[in-house]
């Protein structure tokens, strides 16, 4: 099976869309024959991978899996480090990303949450009209609008209206976290791309980013890597199942959890390895 | 565990922990001392005259005037020039070069250059500058003042931009932020309170060099801010007066010895808050 996987490549797709909300939305991100290489180590083999617009795609995997190097192929973040490479396409909304000259607009189209919450060393008002003041200048009572809507759309609005002038870093962990996202969110992306960004957090945090991701998922293309499989299994519509970077298996997130066609997916899923 | 063992790890302890009392005790006497020895010799000197009067002849009344200012200028202008090198120096090495060929090489030049007898920077420019201009001057003072700085301010400036974590670099570049302005805009802000504190910490440590300014700027019995020329500076006024057979000239290098101690300590204790305050934040 492996060898033929190899061999002629798949396209890894939506086949049997999990139907609660309506109609699959189109396909926002088509990675096609992606190889990744950290110098001479060949991260990502061959992914070949279609992810819809306004659902949740979750990438699972083994540490090591190339999950989180898919996910940071997405916005071409790998860039900034000398040696690494991407070969392949990745296409949003039919244009490939990986030939694509200018990285500011590709990067004002997606959006980036981390691991750890990194808030800017400025103030909470100033985190958030940081990204909107690289791309638009607008008055200051429309800036004010738009931090606004950005805070209040990730639930943080009441949290923080009071102390807009504070530093950033001042906030608890969940807060500073969906900081994050308000400050991704600011300046109006259409994809979001997480990386497993709970995973520094509490309980009580991680299910109100998972409520957030939830809320957003009506808007944007949201694309999350995680090591909690209960996580992917409640926030995700699609999930794909990553091993040594292979792209496995690729489904409904009912279907990879309950019912594999792969058996190491099954291994993974039941917890027999990773 | 044997009882024996342990008492004897006890009795270990004991004298490990006494030693150390004993160490650390010597080593505040000294500085104690010094300060005391200092403070007793030099407050005499402390009057409004030693900020108002030029440096007299022997057995002249006056102050240390010119010196002092000569000593503000040229340091003043030697951080004005080595900071903006020193900074953008250490943000190649941390921000730009990182790991590559070249930053090894300017990181362990740099290192040698920190560590390098100040004496030796002192010829240097004095072989450069002196003997080009044809006679001491204030700049070659200043020369050299920067020459001593810009090593410190390249280190602390990288250890500072290095210690920011990566993900704060990412997630700037991730919302498209051209690198530079992650670097101004985030790295710059993040690390500030740091690279504030090398620069703290550079002032302190020229502001007491006399070698390199014995060959350099040298020195000016009389009142002057001309850079052009030799100018007084308290380092080398110490030096001298407190090397010459006439008591009051002792008396006024106690004082400048007094004061530079006090600025030094002041600066010292300023970069000990800035890099407290940037630890609380």
């Amino acid at each position: 099976m492996t060898s033929d996987t190899l061999a002629r490549p798949v396209m890894h797709t939506i086949t049997a869309p999990n139907l609660k909300d309506g109609p699959l939305p189109p396909e926002k991100i088509a990675v096609r024959n992606l190889n990744f290489y950290y110098g001479q180590y060949h991260a990502l083999k061959n992914v070949n991978i279609s992810i819809h617009d306004r659902r949740v795609t979750a990438f699972i995997g083994p540490s090591g899996c190339g999950k989180s190097t898919l996910l940071r192929t997405m916005n071409r973040i790998y860039e900034m480090y000398p040696g690494q490479r991407a070969e392949g396409e990745i296409n949003v909304d039919g244009e490939d990303i990986l030939a694509q000259r200018d990285l500011t607009e590709l990067r004002s189209k997606i959006g980036m949450v981390f691991q750890k919450p990194t808030p800017f060393p400025m103030s909470i008002y100033e985190n958030v009209a940081f990204g909107i003041r690289l791309y638009e200048k607008l008055s200051k009572a429309d800036l004010d609008e738009r931090v606004f809507w950005a805070l209040s759309r990730v639930a943080l609005w009441n949290e923080v209206k009071d102390k807009l002038n504070q530093l950033g870093t001042g906030l608890s962990g969940g807060q500073q976290q969906r900081l994050c996202v308000a400050r991704a969110v600011a300046v109006k992306p259409e994809i979001l791309l997480m990386d497993e960004p709970a995973s520094a957090l509490d309980p009580i945090s991680t299910a109100k980013l998972e409520e957030l991701i939830e809320e957003l998922r009506q808007d944007y293309c949201i694309v999350i890597v995680t090591h909690n499989m209960q996580q992917a299994a409640r926030a995700a519509d699609f999930t794909a199942f990553m091993f040594l970077g292979e792209l496995v298996e690729y489904g409904t997130s009912e279907q990879i959890f309950t019912n594999p066609a792969q058996q190491r997916t099954r291994d993974y899923v039941t917890g027999r390895f990773g | 565990m044997n009882r024996a063992v342990v008492k004897r790890r006890h009795r270990n302890d004991k004298i490990v922990t006494g030693i150390s009392l004993l160490m650390t005790g010597f080593v505040l006497f000294t500085l104690g001392a010094i300060l005391a020895t200092l403070l007793w010799n030099g407050v005499q000197a402390i009057k409004p005259s030693l900020f108002l009067e030029s440096t007299p002849p022997p057995g002249g009344e006056g102050g240390l005037a010119n010196a002092i200012v000569g000593s503000l200028m040229m340091t003043a202008l030697g951080i004005a020039i080595a900071t903006p090198v020193g900074v953008l120096a250490g943000t190649f090495l941390a921000e730009y070069a990182r790991h590559s060929r070249l930053a090894e090489t300017v990181r362990f030049i740099n290192d040698i250059l920190l560590s390098a007898p100040s004496i030796i920077i002192g010829l240097f420019v004095y072989g450069i500058v002196v003997i080009g201009m044809g006679h001491f001057s204030g700049w070659a003072g200043v020369a050299a003042l920067a020459i001593i700085a810009i090593p410190i301010i390249v280190r602390t400036t990288e250890d500072m931009l290095s210690l920011i974590p990566d993900a704060l670099r990412e997630a700037g570049a991730a919302l498209g932020t051209p690198r530079w302005m992650v670097i101004t805009s985030i790295s710059y802000r993040a690390a500030f309170q740091g690279i504030l504190t090398g620069v703290l910490l550079a002032v302190a440590r020229v502001s007491g060099e006399t070698a390199p300014l014995l060959f350099t700027s040298l020195n000016n019995q009389f009142w002057s801010t001309n850079l052009n020329a030799p100018l007084a500076n308290l380092p080398v006024v110490i030096f001298q007066f407190a090397m010459s057979p006439y008591e009051d000239w002792r008396e006024l290098a106690w004082g400048g010895a007094l004061l530079i101690t006090v600025a030094v300590l002041a600066l010292n204790i300023a970069a000990r808050f800035s890099a407290k305050q940037k630890a609380r934040s």
